[in-house]
């Protein structure tokens, strides 16, 4: 954090911590040395990629159709379905980042825990049911569903492989900065490792593996987190108001961590940050795909309402995490980078960085071996996001981009599912390469640009096709790229692109988050072309909303996609 | 789908009740969140002093107290829609489908 003093700017880094390592060890982690070699992390990360690897054997052996590949059969029941949302959630960056935003600023870290969570909600009451029943594999089934495939194809495709490619590219650098730093291996190693692994999960196993892996991380994480925050609580008598007592009588900001500080002082960035949090999760891919995994509107639905809350109790022990943090090491030299005369600087000299508050904590209250448990999970959590971040990829290539628009329709399941396959090795060749290559560039802005991008391309196309009758085909198809460029045009003329990395000394768009400017226009776009087109295709289209109205409120037609 | 099957749900007063009834439902339940956290965000932006007030104790202060509320209030608000979505709302499907079967 050390390196965000201006608000603004640590705004638009945590904007960008969203669901990823961007944040957690990202800008803050760019000049660690490597650690010694950790051999209880390794050997318990070790043990959890031999478990992953042997479910990804048994879930390929299951695999055979395209419903198996893209969606696990739909054959995934709520309760294993709302622990893979959370997971998708729980990244390594909320897990770190949040408990190390809470260290140093107290209050402010909880903006963001709520910003996260309050898109659920919106996703379930508009989005969750009507998604399952008209879709199949990828959230383009639904938005194409009357509109014209090829157009709406191509522009969901794009959307979701600009999503997906930032979001991976800071998951990428993330993960080599962290495994440097916890276990003590090179960066390119840990790279390799993240690649290779996440190629093997889903070229195998599909979505059936990817879930799986993910629902096992999310629980050795929430069984940690639970571990760790009730290790903190028990030091105090389960009472929080001790806590927290103790928390700001070491704090160097006192009692101000109890209350907001410099986090948001502007209403507009504050708003905006909100929107593309809120709605960047109603159109992030790897999120809508795994609403094609339960088998009906109702699993879905209940999916949501238990994975709210589980990241809800989930940032409730981060935020007791980084209170722990503050009240246990503040004070302890050991967790310090210590300067002349052993004096060092309670927000700024922790070894590792703020963002490994939560990893020394671990320390502190289950020595080193809980310490290795706790490091194992964090690299455990970046594998299993990237894991259904390939898959989106793939899908996207091979569901929505070749079989549909290229092939048009003439090719058959088989060489679809193997075309999957084949872009999954090439998403994850081409991720290793863009983490090497991104090695020591800034890339926090990276995830706060996918959010932006899917609050203001993928969430307007699909919910206007979705919600509103007169939606045409050139609406969505316009209304999608003008979001997209707003959104990417936006972000690269801002602070954290236009300074920070280009250089240049004065921002040309004023504020860190796009969504309050960007998603609105994709929204209007959409409806004025879509009133202004008067061709005999956009009238068909919207006469064919009823069918597709009937289908999506009574789930009557719909897929079932378990083949068994 | 064919058409007249399509035309036949349509007109069907359960399949109006059904669609009037949840569109409403998840509307007024999606305004009631964005009430709350805007709410919540603009107390932070304009209002920080009030946040800041202690309330009975002498650490724990109320921004703190409803940072958490709107967590719990976004998970209750989610059991809300799905109690009734999965009693209610299928009902009605279940019995639109009977209908339709005759």
């Amino acid at each position: 954090m050390s390196r965000f003093n201006h608000p603004l700017l640590l705004g638009a880094a945590l904007a960008a911590l969203a669901a990823s390592a961007a944040f957690a060890a990202g800008p803050d982690l760019g000049a660690v040395s490597q650690q010694a070699t950790n051999w209880p992390a390794i050997g318990m990360f070790g043990f959890f990629v031999i478990f992953t690897l042997g479910i990804t054997y048994k879930a390929a052996m299951g695999t055979k159709s395209a419903a198996d590949f893209y969606a696990a059969g739909g054959g995934i029941s709520a309760g294993t379905n709302s622990l893979a949302i959370a997971g998708d959630y729980m990244s390594a960056a909320s897990f770190l980042g949040i408990s190390g935003l809470v260290y140093t600023s107290g209050f402010d870290g909880l903006i963001y825990s709520t910003g996260f969570l309050v898109g659920w909600p919106i996703v379930l009451f508009l989005i969750a049911e009507r998604l399952r029943n008209l879709g199949k594999f990828t959230f383009a089934d639904v938005a194409s569903f009357r509109l014209d495939q090829t157009s709406v194809r191509i522009i969901s495709a794009i959307g979701t492989l600009v999503v997906v490619a930032f979001y991976l590219i800071a998951q990428m650098v993330g993960a080599g900065k962290l495994i440097q730093l916890l276990f003590g291996l090179p960066y390119l190693y840990a790279v390799i490792i993240v690649g290779v692994l996440m190629i093997v999960y889903v070229a195998f196993g599909g979505m059936k593996a990817t879930t799986w892996v993910q629902v096992i991380k999310a629980c050795l994480l929430l069984g940690g987190a639970s571990f760790m925050a009730g290790a903190v609580l028990f030091k105090y008598g389960f009472n929080p108001e001790a806590l927290f007592s103790a928390a700001v009588a070491t704090h160097p900001k006192g009692d101000a961590i109890m209350a907001p500080g410099g986090l948001v002082n502007n209403p507009i960035e504050a708003i905006s940050l909100g929107m593309g949090l809120m709605f960047g999760t109603a159109g992030l891919p790897h999120i809508l795909m795994r609403f094609f995994t339960v088998s009906d509107a109702t699993a879905a639905r209940k999916s949501v309402f238990y994975a709210t809350g589980l990241i809800g109790y989930f940032y409730i022990l981060t935020f007791i995490i980084g209170f722990g943090g503050i009240a246990l090491l503040m004070s302890d030299p050991v967790y310090f980078k210590l300067g002349p005369a052993g004096a060092f600087d309670k927000l700024k000299d922790m070894i590792g960085g703020t963002n490994m508050v939560a990893v020394n904590l671990a320390n502190a209250v289950g020595g080193p071996y809980f310490l290795g448990f706790i490091s194992a999970v964090a690299f455990a959590t970046i594998l299993a996001v990237v894991a259904g971040l390939t898959l989106a990829g793939a899908s996207a290539v091979s569901h929505d981009l070749y079989a549909s628009v290229i092939a048009r329709g003439r090719t058959n399941e088989a060489s679809e599912v193997r075309l999957s396959k084949i872009s999954a090795v090439v998403i994850g060749l081409v991720a290793i390469y863009l983490g090497y290559i991104f090695e020591n560039q800034n890339v926090a802005f990276m995830v706060g640009l996918a959010f932006s991008v899917a609050a203001s391309c993928n969430f307007p196309v699909l919910t206007m096709s979705i919600l509103w009758r007169g939606t045409t085909t050139w609406g969505a198809l316009i209304g999608g790229f003008v979001g997209l460029f707003a959104a990417v045009g936006m972000v690269v003329l801002s602070k954290a692109v236009w300074v920070t990395t280009f250089g240049n000394p004065v921002a040309i768009f004023p504020y860190d988050n796009p969504a309050l400017f960007s998603m609105p226009l994709a929204f209007l776009t959409i409806f004025i072309v879509s009133k202004l087109d008067n061709t005999a295709r956009g009238k068909r289209e919207r006469a064919a909303f009823e069918a597709q109205f009937v289908r999506s409120e009574t789930g009557i037609g719909a897929d079932g996609a378990h083949a068994h | 789908m064919t058409d007249p099957m399509t035309a036949r749900i349509a007109q069907n007063p359960r399949f109006k009740e059904l669609v009037h009834e949840r569109t409403r439902f998840g509307w007024i339940l999606t305004g009631a969140m964005l009430v709350v956290y805007f709410g919540f965000i603009g107390l932070i932006a304009f209002d920080k002093a009030l946040l800041a007030t202690k309330i009975g104790t002498p650490t724990t202060s109320l921004g703190l107290i409803l940072g958490v509320a709107v967590i719990v209030f976004a998970f209750i608000l989610t059991g809300i829609y799905v109690q009734r979505a999965n009693g209610r709302f299928d009902d009605l499907t279940a019995e639109l489908i009977r209908d339709l079967g005759r």
